[in-house]
C-alpha cells in the first residue's frame, strides 16, 4: 500500500466526513427534541441541487450552501406540518420526504448535469496551513468544513450548557410533562426539525458543491441514512456523531484509495463495504443497550397531540 | 384580609360532556381549601383552568383583586399559582435540578439551585439529592420534587392533585404537617382528594363538585365522612361483603421470586413469597412503583420465570400468557388502554385478546367472529357497561365502563385464580362498587383472587388476607380484619426519609 | 383557529374517502407543478391518467403494460402491509426484490441449456427463498440484539445493488453476450421463462401470484388469529404481549414473508418482462411499493387498487414523456406528493377538525 500518503488520506478523509456529520448533527437535535425524521436523504440531496443550482447561477459557493440550508429547512417543514399538526405517522412521512425529495431533486436538477460548480475557495492561514503534516491536514480546508466543526460544538454547549436545549430535551423526554408545564411543544419541535432540515441541506450542499463537486441524480447514495445510523452510533451526544462521522469518512476514503491502489478484493465488496461497516456498528450499538439509553429521548416518534 | 382567589360561573364543555358548568368558589390567604368529588366530577378540568392549561368558554376568575386570565402555565407562575400534578410533569432521564429548573420562571445557576434544593427539602423535611435522575426516585420521592419546585417560586396559591395516591400513611401524616406549615406562613392550598378522612383532618373549607357542578360548600371539620359522601356521590352505596366462606386448598404458591427489572427505571421483584387458597381474596397494597406491574406480569405470564409459580403445585412459571389462561390463570393489568385493551379497536376485538383459549374463540387458527361478538356481549350484558354497540372502539367508552369490561371479561371466563393491578384506579364510584362486588362474588365461588391495589381502604373492604409490597420485597401475609391504618403503614415502608418539617424551614426558603 | 378533536371511533368513511381525495388533491398540486415546468396542466394530467386505458393510439400497449407494471407492486406491497401493520419498518424491499430475481436466475442459469418443466418451479423456490433470506438478515439482528430493522433493511439495498452489478459482471454473465455486461435472457428460454398467461392482458405467473397474495392477505387479516395478532402489535404491543403475542415470531413472519414476497416479484419480473440480470435490473419498485401500501391503507383490496393505479402513473408519466416532454423525475416527485397527501389527510379517520370561533377567544 505504498500508494496511500497518510497525509491526504486524513485530509480526505475530513472532507468525506463532512456531509454525513453535518446531517447526523442536525439529526441529532431533531431526535433529542422526540421526532424521528427520517426523511434526512431526501432534504439533503435537495440541500445538494438547490446548494449547487444557486451556486453555479451566482457563481458564489457561498450562497449556494446559504440556498441549500433554506431549502432543507423549508422542505423539513412538510414533514414537520404534517407530523405536528396533523399527527402523520412519523416513519412514513420520512420515508415520503426522501422519496419525494428524490424526485423533486432529479426534476430541478435536470438541466445541471455534467456542469462543474466554481471552485469554493481553500482557507489560506498564514503560518498554520505551511505546517508540515498538520498544516495539510487541520489547517487548508474549505471555509463549510470548519463550520461544520462550529456548528457540532455549538450543539454541545445548547444542549448541555443552556436553558433552551434543556427544554428541548425535556421535550424529547416527555412532551405531556413539558406541555403540562406550559411549553409550547409543537413549536420547539419545529424549530429542531427546521434546524435538522438546514443541516441535511448543508450537507447535501458540501457533496455537490466540495466533495464531488458536481451535480448527479441520486448523488447522495444512502448518505442521509448512514447518517441516521451515525445518531444511533453516537448515542445523541454531538462529539460522538463527530467521531462517527470521521471513522466513517476514513472507511470511505481507505475504501477508495484501496480500489485505486488495486488491492485484490472484489471492487464490489469494497463499494459495498461503507454499508456492512454501519450494520456491524448498528450492532454492536445495539448489544450494549444500557448506555444508549440512558441518552435516548423516551418520547422519540411519538405524537404529540394535547388533549386538555 | 381580601379574597386570593375568586372563581365566578367557570364553564367549560368537551364534545359530549359538560366537564364544568357555571362554578363558583373562592379561596381566602392562608386557607387550605378542598375541592371534593369522584372520579369525572370535573376537579381537573377546574384546575388546569386555574392553572392556564385550559381555556375556560365561559367566566371570570380574580387573583388578589384583580382579573385573572392565565393564557399559559408561565403566566399563572408569574402570578403566584404553582401545581403538584398527580401524573405527567417529571422527566425522567434528567436530574432532579433538571426538572426543578424547568419547573421555575427564572432559575438560578445550576450549583446555586442544587444548593437550593439541598437546603429547602431539609427544611421542610422532604429529603432531596438534586443531583440524581427522577428514574431512579421512588413515587414519593418524585412528589417531593414537584412539591420543591413548587415551594421555591414562592407560590401565593399551591394546588395540588390526589398528593396523597403516591403516600404511606405515616407520610401523609409528615406531609399534612408540612402543608399546615406552609399554611402557616400564609400560603393558601387548594387541595384536590376524593378521600373523606384526609380533608377533614387538613382542610379549613370544601367545594364539592359532582358532574361538572358545585353541590354544596363546608367546613368539612364540621361534617361527618358520611355527610360529605353523601354530598359527593349523591347516594351512599351500600357494599355487601359476601359471607365468609370457607376457602378451600392452595390454589396458586410463590416462592422465592426475583426478577430484574424490565425496564430501565423499574422495581427489582426480590424473593417474593405468597400462597392464595380457593375462595380467597388476597389483597396486596402498596405505594406506587414498588413492583406492582413487575409482580403482575410475572403472575400473568408476560414475563417467564425459573421454577418460582406453582399451580396446584405444578411449575407454571415458564409458561407464557397464552397456556397460563388455558389451565386458568388470568389477570387484569393496571393500564386500561394499551395494555388491557387495544384502544383503537372494537370491544369484539378485545373480547378476543384475552378470550381466545378459553372461550373457544378460534379453531386451528381461524377466528369464529360471531361467537366472539356474543362472548363480547355477554361481558357488555353482564356488567352493565354503557355502550352504543359491541363494535364501539374501546378508547370510546369511559375510565369505569371500560374496566368492567376488562374485568368482567377476564370474570366471566372462570378462572381459577384472578389476579387484578389497581382494578378501580380511575373509576366512578358505581363502577368500582360493582368491580369490588364481583371480585367478591368470585371469590365466593372458589376462585383465587388477587387485589393488588394502591387504595387502601378498597383493600380493607374486599381482602381475607393482606401483604405490603414496598421496594420489591413482598411481606409476610396477615389476616385483613383488624389491621388499623398505623400497622398497615409500617408494613408499606412507614415514612422512609420524610422528616417532619423543622420550625426554620421558611427561613431557608427566603434564604 | 383550527382545533384537532380526537373522534371516539374512527371514521370509516374517511378511512375510505381519504385515498380518493388524496388523488385529486395530488392531481391539482401535480398540475401546478407540470404547469410551472411549462406544461399544460390538463393535458399532462389526461395523458398520465386517461391516455393509457383509453387512447386508441396507446391503449393496446399500455393496457397489458398497467397488469405487468402493477403485479410487483402489489406483490411486494401486500408483504410490506403486514409488517407496516404490526409496526415492523422493512423498507428494503428493493433489495430483496434483487436478491430474489438473482438467485432465482441463478438456478434458471444453473440448468442451461435445459428445458424442463421442472426448473421454473425450482426457480420460483430460489427467488422467495433469496428474498427471505436477504430480509432474514434485519429480522435476526432485530429479534437478537434490538438493531433497527428500518435502517439495516435499507443499508441491505444498497449491498444488494453493488451484489447484482457484480453478478451482472461477473458470475451471471451471458459466456456468448461479447463480453456486454448481463445473463442470458431467460425469458426467452423455454423452461426458464415467465410468459404472458393470456395474450394481450399483461398477466403473468407474477400477476397472478399477486391476485392470490391479494385474497390470502385478506384471510389472513381479517380470518386467521395471526393477522389479529399483527394488528394488535401495531396499534398497542404491551397489549400484544398481554395476549400472549411473541414479539420476535412476528418480527421473523413479518419481515420473513415481505422478503419473499418482494423476492418473488424480482424472479418474476426477471424471467418475463424484464428478461435478464443486467446493472440496471431495478427500477425501484421496492420503493414505489411502500407508497402502494399506505396509498391502499394497508389493505388488500386496497393495495390492489393502489398498486393499478400507481401502475398507471409509471406508463402515463412514460407515455408523458415521450409525447410532452415531461421529465421523468416528474412523475417520481408526483408519486411522492400522493404520500403526503395521504398521509396528512389520514387525521380526518382520527380526528375531527374544528373551527374554533370568536366566543372562546372572547373569553379568554
Amino acid at each position: 500500500m505504498g500508494g496511500i500518503d497518510p497525509v491526504v488520506l486524513i485530509a480526505s478523509l475530513m472532507v468525506a466526513s463532512t456531509p454525513i456529520l453535518l446531517a447526523a448533527i442536525g439529526e441529532l437535535v431533531v431526535e433529542k427534541a422526540g421526532v424521528l425524521n427520517l426523511g434526512v436523504e431526501g432534504m439533503m440531496i435537495l440541500g445538494a441541487i438547490c446548494g449547487f443550482a444557486t451556486a453555479v447561477e451566482t457563481g458564489s459557493p457561498a450562497l449556494g450552501f446559504v440556498a441549500a440550508a433554506i431549502a432543507g429547512a423549508a422542505f423539513s417543514m412538510i414533514f414537520g406540518l404534517l407530523t405536528q399538526y396533523l399527527l402523520s405517522n412519523q416513519v412514513a412521512t420520512g420515508l415520503a420526504l426522501t422519496l419525494f425529495g428524490l424526485g423533486l431533486s432529479a426534476l430541478i436538477g435536470q438541466g445541471y448535469v455534467g456542469i462543474k460548480a466554481p471552485n469554493t475557495p481553500r482557507l489560506d492561514l498564514p503560518v498554520l496551513s505551511d505546517l508540515p503534516i498538520v498544516g495539510p491536514i487541520l489547517f487548508s480546508h474549505d471555509a463549510m468544513l470548519y463550520v461544520s466543526l462550529l456548528i457540532v460544538a455549538g450543539v454541545w454547549l445548547f444542549l448541555s450548557r443552556t436553558r433552551g436545549g434543556l427544554i428541548l430535551r425535556a421535550v424529547g423526554e416527555s412532551h405531556d410533562a413539558a406541555h403540562a408545564l406550559g411549553y409550547k411543544v409543537i413549536r420547539i419541535r419545529l424549530m429542531a426539525i427546521a434546524f435538522g432540515g438546514a443541516c441535511a441541506g448543508l450537507g447535501g450542499a458540501y457533496l455537490s458543491l466540495v466533495r464531488v463537486p458536481q451535480w448527479t441524480e441520486g448523488m447522495t447514495a444512502g448518505a442521509g441514512w448512514i447518517a441516521l445510523a451515525i445518531v444511533v452510533f453516537a448515542s445523541w451526544r454531538p462529539w460522538y456523531a463527530l467521531i462517527g462521522a470521521y471513522l466513517f469518512g476514513g472507511i470511505v476514503v481507505l475504501e477508495l484509495n484501496l480500489q485505486a491502489a488495486g488491492v485484490k478484493v472484489p471492487v464490489d465488496l469494497l463499494a459495498a463495504s461503507p454499508y456492512l461497516v454501519t450494520i456491524l456498528v448498528l450492532v454492536l450499538m445495539s448489544r450494549s443497550k444500557s448506555r444508549a439509553a440512558l441518552n435516548a429521548p423516551a418520547d422519540l416518534g411519538r405524537s404529540f397531540h394535547a388533549t386538555a | 384580609m381580601t379574597t386570593l382567589l375568586s372563581v365566578e360561573g367557570l364553564t367549560k364543555a368537551y364534545p359530549g360532556v359538560v366537564a364544568n358548568d357555571d362554578v363558583s368558589f373562592s379561596i381566602e390567604p392562608g386557607e387550605v381549601h378542598a375541592l371534593l368529588g369522584e372520579n369525572g366530577a370535573g376537579k381537573s378540568t377546574l384546575v388546569k383552568m386555574i392553572y392556564g392549561l385550559v381555556r375556560p368558554d365561559s367566566g371570570t376568575m380574580t387573583l388578589d383583586g384583580r382579573a385573572f386570565v392565565p393564557s399559559e402555565p408561565r403566566a399563572a407562575r408569574a402570578s403566584g399559582v404553582a401545581m403538584v400534578f398527580q401524573h405527567f410533569s417529571l422527566f425522567e432521564a434528567l436530574s432532579v435540578a433538571e426538572n426543578i429548573a424547568l419547573g421555575m420562571e427564572d432559575p438560578p445557576k445550576m450549583r446555586d439551585l442544587s444548593a437550593r434544593i439541598a437546603e429547602v427539602s431539609h427544611a421542610y423535611g422532604l429529603p432531596l439529592d438534586p443531583a440524581r435522575l427522577v428514574g431512579t426516585l421512588s413515587a414519593g420521592e418524585r412528589q417531593r420534587v414537584e412539591i420543591i419546585r413548587c415551594l421555591l417560586q414562592d407560590p401565593k396559591l399551591l394546588i395540588m392533585d390526589e398528593p396523597t395516591s403516591v403516600l404511606t400513611p405515616q407520610e401523609v401524616e409528615i406531609l399534612f404537617a408540612t402543608l399546615r406549615k406552609l399554611r402557616d406562613e400564609g400560603t393558601a392550598i387548594l387541595y384536590i382528594s376524593h378521600k373523606l378522612e384526609e380533608i377533614r383532618a387538613l382542610c379549613d373549607a370544601a367545594t364539592i363538585l359532582r358532574l361538572g357542578k358545585v353541590v354544596a360548600s363546608c367546613d368539612p371539620r364540621e361534617k361527618s365522612a358520611r355527610e360529605l359522601a353523601e354530598m359527593m356521590v349523591g347516594k351512599v352505596l351500600h357494599q355487601t361483603k359476601s359471607a365468609g366462606q370457607e376457602m378451600g386448598e392452595a390454589v396458586l404458591s410463590v416462592r422465592n421470586l426475583s426478577l430484574p427489572p424490565a425496564t430501565q427505571f423499574g422495581t427489582p421483584l426480590s424473593d417474593i413469597a405468597f400462597e392464595v387458597r380457593a375462595g380467597e381474596v388476597l389483597g396486596i397494597g402498596g405505594v406506587a412503583g414498588n413492583g406492582q406491574d413487575e409482580l403482575l406480569s410475572a403472575l400473568s405470564g408476560e414475563r417467564k420465570s425459573g421454577d418460582h409459580i406453582f399451580l396446584h403445585g405444578q411449575a407454571i412459571s415458564r409458561l407464557g400468557p397464552t397456556q397460563r389462561r388455558h389451565i386458568g390463570i388470568l389477570s387484569g393489568p393496571e393500564e386500561r388502554l394499551g395494555h388491557a385493551a387495544a384502544p383503537d379497536m372494537s370491544l369484539i376485538e378485545n373480547a378476543l385478546l384475552t378470550g381466545s383459549v378459553r372461550e373457544n374463540l378460534a379453531k386451528n387458527g381461524f377466528l369464529n367472529w360471531p361467537r366472539t361478538r356474543a362472548f363480547a356481549e355477554k361481558i357488555i350484558e353482564t356488567f352493565d357497561v354503557r355502550t352504543p354497540s359491541a363494535s364501539s372502539a374501546a378508547r370510546s367508552l369511559s375510565g369505569g365502563n371500560l374496566q368492567k369490561f376488562v374485568i368482567g371479561r377476564e370474570v366471566l371466563q372462570r378462572p381459577e385464580v384472578l389476579v387484578v393491578n389497581q382494578p378501580t384506579w380511575g373509576v366512578d364510584a358505581a363502577a368500582a362498587a360493582a368491580i369490588r362486588q364481583a371480585l367478591l362474588n368470585l371469590a365466593a365461588s372458589g376462585t383465587a383472587v388477587v387485589v393488588i391495589s394502591q387504595d387502601l381502604d378498597e383493600l380493607m373492604e374486599i381482602s381475607d388476607t393482606f401483604a405490603a409490597l414496598n421496594g420489591g420485597k413482598l411481606s409476610a401475609k396477615v389476616p385483613a380484619a383488624g389491621l388499623t391504618v398505623d400497622q398497615i403503614g409500617l408494613m408499606l415502608g412507614g415514612a422512609h426519609d420524610m422528616e417532619v418539617a423543622d420550625d426554620h424551614a421558611e427561613e431557608a426558603l427566603h434564604a | 383557529m383550527i382545533r384537532l378533536e380526537k373522534r371516539p371511533n374512527p371514521s370509516r368513511l374517511w378511512t375510505a374517502l381519504t385515498p380518493v381525495l388524496a388523488v385529486l388533491l395530488t392531481m391539482i398540486a401535480g398540475g401546478i407543478l407540470f404547469a410551472i415546468l411549462g406544461k399544460d396542466p390538463f393535458e399532462a394530467i389526461r395523458t398520465i391518467f386517461w391516455d393509457p386505458l383509453f387512447n386508441e393510439q396507446f391503449a393496446a400497449f399500455s393496457r397489458p403494460q398497467l397488469l405487468v407494471k402493477a403485479g410487483p407492486l402489489i406483490l411486494i406491497a401486500i408483504g410490506l402491509s403486514l409488517g407496516f401493520r404490526a409496526g415492523i419498518w422493512n423498507i428494503g424491499a428493493e433489495g430483496q426484490y434483487i436478491l430474489g430475481a438473482v438467485c432465482g436466475a441463478a438456478v434458471g442459469l444453473a440448468f442451461y441449456p435445459s428445458e424442463s418443466p421442472f426448473i421454473f418451479p425450482l426457480m420460483v423456490i430460489a427467488g422467495a427463498l433469496g428474498g427471505w433470506a436477504w430480509a432474514m438478515i434485519p429480522a435476526v439482528l432485530k429479534i437478537k440484539f434490538g438493531t433497527n430493522e428500518i435502517l439495516v433493511s435499507l443499508m441491505l439495498v444498497y449491498v444488494a445493488e453493488k451484489l447484482l452489478a457484480s453478478m451482472a459482471l461477473g458470475a451471471l454473465r451471458n459466456p456468448e453476450g461479447g463480453g456486454f455486461p448481463g445473463s442470458r435472457n431467460l425469458s426467452q428460454h423455454p423452461g426458464t421463462d415467465n410468459p404472458e398467461l393470456i395474450a394481450g392482458t399483461g398477466l403473468h405467473w407474477g400477476v397472478a401470484t399477486a391476485f392470490i397474495a391479494v385474497i390470502l392477505a385478506y384471510i389472513l387479516l381479517n380470518r386467521h388469529i395471526l393477522g389479529y395478532q399483527i394488528k394488535l402489535a401495531g396499534q398497542a404491543p404491551r397489549a400484544a404481549r398481554f395476549a400472549g403475542v411473541n414479539p420476535n415470531l412476528l418480527i421473523a413472519i413479518c419481515l420473513g414473508l415481505s422478503g419473499a414476497l418482494a423476492g418473488l416479484a424480482g424472479l418474476f419480473e426477471v424471467s418475463g418482462p424484464a428478461g435478464q440480470i443486467s446493472i440496471d435490473f431495478n427500477s425501484g419498485y421496492g420503493f414505489t411499493a411502500i407508497i402502494v401500501a399506505f396509498l391502499g391503507r394497508l389493505h388488500p383490496v386496497g393495495i390492489l387498487l393502489a398498486g393499478l393505479l400507481m401502475a398507471l402513473t409509471y406508463i402515463g408519466g412514460e407515455l408523458a414523456q415521450f409525447m410532452l416532454g415531461l421529465p421523468a423525475a416528474a412523475i417520481q416527485a408526483f408519486q411522492g406528493m400522493l404520500l403526503f397527501f395521504l398521509l396528512g389527510l389520514d387525521v380526518l379517520s382520527n380526528y375531527r377538525i374544528r373551527l374554533t370561533g370568536f366566543a372562546a377567544k372572547g373569553a379568554s
